[in-house]
């Protein structure tokens, strides 16, 4: 099937170039034909499958309602692999989506690469001003914006209360406290206190923001990544590791965490409110009120969680590009962002979804608002996107007992440094 | 596949040019060519569409992977045509750069030492295995042919099946297998989160997939091995030993000669077993060549095409001389075996 398919790509792309043409005079599928909308939107999606999918799916298909002409295809793409599959099938110009939930940190990145449509001017973009400031900076690239804000996230501390209970302790405000509270969680229950992902780098930046570290100073474009700060943010999770305080996998990280979390297993996991509706399914979340979250624990320097986030933008070579505005438009509305938010306590970026019903009462949105208000943002250059690759590899080194901190955030500044061309 | 069709077509119109013409050997070569085309144009015909599907299908894309692998080519800099907008490609040639880098660097001999190791170990044991079991299996025992069955059931399941029922066997806190150690009163073994043991748990599941076509292959062998043979042999007093090291040996070199090449190559470049597994981690522990330069061009970004093409350059050389001096040897000993 798939060398089916690479023939024929190879077949056309020869054909192609033995006409030297290639211009594409078929007449536009959609459109606007008479103001109405037509034609196919494919949506490329990265929610949780099992939980978060559903909500979005059922909200996709409602745009057919208001537009009965317009077909949406719902596609779900897994967030790990929705980057590099959307850049194949963009770079080739064949098999991409019309619209796709690209992550904070992709935009700047897909948009320098060419293959995001601007949406100034565009019916995409709605009432601009309402957007939260911090949302809205992910969506800027060389003086346009390229994505509509869909949702924003930070992380915080997941605890079992009635684990907590039983050990008789009270949730960590420090990384010392942390370790102290997974011990006697230990102690008195014998279960493990944190789930620490081994396997993805993102779950390292609130350690490394507590120890007043950042990966990349884009203001002065210097690699920070290697400095004492992140020495120190590395031996701590190695510390948290190897003492026990802390677990880790180096694969199948996410599946791992939320079930042990969700099975009992252990204590405590960081997390983000993309994680709230999956853990809610939980065993022992049958009762909601038994999970409880905090602000992730401060290290020596400092606390912090990174800001994240999901916009959606509109690929440059969609052959319905008037549909897809109207579509995300639709998708980042605030009736949209209220029911996103009343369904599966995802945030708003709009500032006026928050005052909705079902929004404003939501315990998980109230707990994550002011997260998110002081969140740490991250530079919102092309190459943030490429940051995580390098730093993945030597933060699973060094929790496996690979590679020293020093040598493990040595290895990763090098990698930025030559990502970074010409930053110190 | 297709190189057996290219081989097999050239010959199919063959047949002596009729009576009167000279050796073609003895002309001028625009003669000889002019006169081998107004003689076998029917041949060249025959084989034309073949020449241009494999030109196609392998030329191309092997032609392509070279010239790429001679230039800094990465994301940012291929041509892409998205939409209306065509962005023409703006790489530039830098001549063997790419492997001197490869070749001086460590990241390209660390994963080379890693990956020998890996295709020597799997091809042993695998080898060993599939030889111990076709020896079995090739004498009158009770239910042979249901043995011989379930011995090929890795086989005839898709390779990706078996390896992510593999990943479910060995994960640490919910995996079949640390249920069964922990019965057992054993601590949980970090199967895939532990360099070393991932190094190891990758191999048993390469081995795991590997030994039925060895114990297939093997076992043609041995019953392509006269009985008269063994037979002559114990009666002049040879023991199970010698009669195994004298006769069922040699007698199984033709078949092990070529399975031990296609294994080493097949384990070489064994990319699913490896990036289902624990794509390539912890860590690097367990990236092989074809794994790495995989991630080159898919996973790190910007997508290194250069230097993904220059490590697949790289592997096919490796792999080519390999095969040319196995063969070699093969053909020495050959003579004194």
């Amino acid at each position: 099937m798939r060398r089916g398919i690479t023939a024929t790509a190879l077949a056309a792309t020869l054909a192609l170039a033995a006409t030297a043409c290639g211009s594409d005079d078929e007449p536009a599928s959609g459109g606007s034909a008479g103001g109405e909308l037509s034609g196919t939107v494919t949506w490329w999606d990265t929610s949780t499958v099992g939980s978060e999918d559903k909500v979005f799916q059922r909200l996709a298909e409602d745009f057919e309602k208001k537009h009965p002409k317009v077909d949406v295809k719902y596609v779900n793409v897994p967030f790990g692999e929705a980057q590099n599959k959307f850049k194949n099938a963009a770079q080739s110009g064949s098999g991409a989506p019309d619209v796709i939930r690209a992550e904070v940190a992709w935009t700047p990145e897909f948009a320098d690469l060419g293959y995001l449509a601007p949406l100034d001017g565009t019916p995409a973009l709605k009432n601009e001003t309402d957007f939260l400031a911090q949302a809205a900076a992910s969506t800027e690239y060389d003086g346009k914006t390229y994505a509509v804000p869909q949702v924003i996230d930070s992380m915080g501390i997941f605890y079992n209360k009635k684990i907590f209970k039983d050990a008789g302790v009270e949730v960590p405000t420090t990384v010392a406290e942390l370790k102290t509270v997974s011990k006697t969680v230990k102690d008195r229950t014998g279960k493990t206190g944190l789930y620490l992902r081994g396997d993805d780098a993102y779950w390292f930046l609130s350690f490394l923001y507590g120890e007043g570290g950042n990966l990349v100073d884009a203001g002065s474009r210097t690699v920070t990544v290697d400095n004492a700060a992140g020495v120190k943010a590395m031996t701590v999770v190695k510390d948290l590791v190897d003492s026990g305080a802390a677990k880790t996998d180096a694969t199948d990280g996410w599946e791992n965490m939320q079930s042990s979390f969700k099975d009992g297993k252990v204590a405590m996991m960081i997390n983000g409110p993309w994680a709230v509706t999956d853990t809610y399914g939980g065993a022992e979340f049958k009762d909601k009120a038994n999970l409880g979250i905090a602000p992730v624990p401060a290290g020596s320097v400092a606390q912090g969680s990174p800001q994240g986030g999901h916009n959606l933008a509109v690929y440059a070579g969609s052959k319905n590009l008037d549909a897809s505005y109207a579509f995300t438009e639709y998708m980042t509305s605030a009736e949209s962002q209220a029911k996103v938010a009343e369904e599966l306590s995802l945030l708003p970026t709009r500032t006026s979804a928050y005052t909705m019903p079902g929004v404003a009462d939501n315990e998980i949105v109230g707990f994550f608002k002011p997260v998110v208000d002081k969140a740490v943002e991250r530079p919102w250059i092309p190459e943030t996107g490429s940051l995580f690759a390098p730093l993945v590899t030597e933060y699973t080194k060094v929790l496996t007992g690979q590679t020293t901190p020093e040598k493990g955030v040595g290895a990763t500044g090098d990698a930025y440094r030559e990502l970074l061309k010409g930053w110190k | 596949m297709a190189l057996h069709t290219s081989q097999s077509v050239p010959k199919a119109p063959g047949g002596t040019p009729p009576g009167g013409l000279r050796r073609p050997g003895g002309l001028p070569a625009p003669v000889r060519l002019r006169r081998g085309l107004a003689t076998h144009w029917y041949a060249w015909a025959m084989v034309a569409p073949v020449v241009a599907v494999i030109g196609v299908i392998i030329g191309y894309p092997l032609v392509r992977g070279v010239h790429l692998s001679l230039t800094d080519a990465d994301e940012r800099n291929v041509e892409r045509s998205i939409g209306v907008n065509h962005l023409p490609a703006t790489y530039e040639f830098v001549g063997l750069d790419n492997y001197a880098d490869a070749l001086t660097g460590d990241q390209f001999l660390s994963t080379l030492g890693w990956t020998l190791m890996w295709t020597v170990s799997c091809v042993t044991v695998t080898f060993g295995l599939g030889l111990a079991l076709a020896n079995i299996l090739n004498r009158r025992i009770a239910g042979r042919s249901f043995y011989r069955m379930l011995l090929i059931l890795p086989w005839a399941v898709p390779g990706f099946v078996s390896v992510f029922a593999w990943r479910f066997l060995y994960n640490e806190d919910r995996g079949f297998l640390n249920k069964l150690l922990a019965g057992g009163g054993i601590d949980a073994v970090p199967w895939l989160n532990d360099p070393t043991w991932a190094k190891f748990s990758v191999i048993a599941v390469n081995i795991w997939l590997g030994v039925p076509f060895m114990m297939v292959a093997l076992l043609g062998g041995l019953q392509s091995i006269p009985g008269e043979m063994y037979e002559a042999a114990e009666m002049d007093g040879a023991n199970a030993w010698q009669r195994f090291c004298h006769i069922t040996m040699p007698g199984l070199r033709p078949v092990s000669t070529t399975v031990i090449l296609l294994s080493t190559i097949w384990t070489f470049n064994m990319f699913p077993v490896i990036f289902l597994l624990t794509r390539g981690g912890p860590g690097e522990a367990t990236q092989i060549l074809v794994t790495q330069a995989y991630k080159f061009s898919f996973e790190i970004s910007p997508r290194d095409f250069a230097q993904s093409s220059t490590w697949g350059v790289l592997i096919l050389v490796l792999l080519m001389a390999f095969a040319a001096v196995y063969r070699r040897v093969l053909r020495t000993q050959g003579d004194t075996w």
